[in-house]
């Protein structure tokens, strides 16, 4: 039973990435592509997680955190970018 | 495992699953640049708090010895959302994104 619910899980997770990949490919402006980005670092993370738990090993852990962790940086980069000219003075 | 164990994980999942995807499908179906600020963070809350919920109830009752690593990314993701959606909109605020007809607010007139 638990296999089943993960899988079904996995799959609106991907479904979820596909929609985000759309926004990202379909954006007008520069923002509006960093902003689908985002979603797409934090939907990764989720894939990720609940892909350790089909596995039932927790090795996948420090990947996400990564993700997380260059997600939001390169976040911050390209906003401050935008905002500034420069990413860092 | 315990049945009612794996059936609390097994929501859990479901649960961090759907809202992920409804806040895709908000993010996809939002005419404007700041309503579609919404959607990405009920996903990275909510989302990815209820997946990290779910993992850590299972991989505690699998291995036996409390694993914290889902509590650490939930935690940055809990104070690092904020602050990518502020300053995505103040991106967007400088680069004078342009406003579908029905949204309502505009702070820079003020």
């Amino acid at each position: 039973m638990l296999n089943a619910a993960l899988l079904i899980a996995l799959g609106m997770v991907g479904v979820a990435l596909l929609l985000a990949a759309w926004r990202v490919l379909r954006g007008e402006t520069l923002a509006g592509r960093v902003q689908a980005l985002d979603t797409l670092y934090i939907n990764s993370i989720a894939l990720i997680v609940l892909f350790g738990m089909y596995l039932r090993t927790s090795i996948y852990f420090e990947a996400a955190l990564l993700i997380a962790l260059i997600g939001f940086v390169s976040t911050v980069a390209v906003t401050k970018y935008l905002l500034r000219g420069a990413i860092i003075k | 495992m315990p049945i009612w164990v794996e059936f609390l994980v097994a929501v859990l999942a479901l649960l961090g699953a759907a809202f992920t995807l409804i806040a895709s499908i908000g993010l996809v179906r939002m005419r404007d640049f700041y309503t579609r600020l919404h959607g990405p963070t009920k996903a990275s809350t909510l989302g990815v708090g209820s997946i990290m919920l779910a993992s850590l109830l299972f991989f505690t009752m699998d291995t036996g010895s409390l694993s914290v690593h889902e509590v650490l990314i939930t935690m940055f993701l809990f104070l690092t959302a904020p602050v990518s959606a502020h300053l995505l909109a103040k991106a967007g605020m400088h680069g004078e994104e342009t406003l579908a007809p029905g949204t309502r607010g505009r702070p820079w007139e003020q």
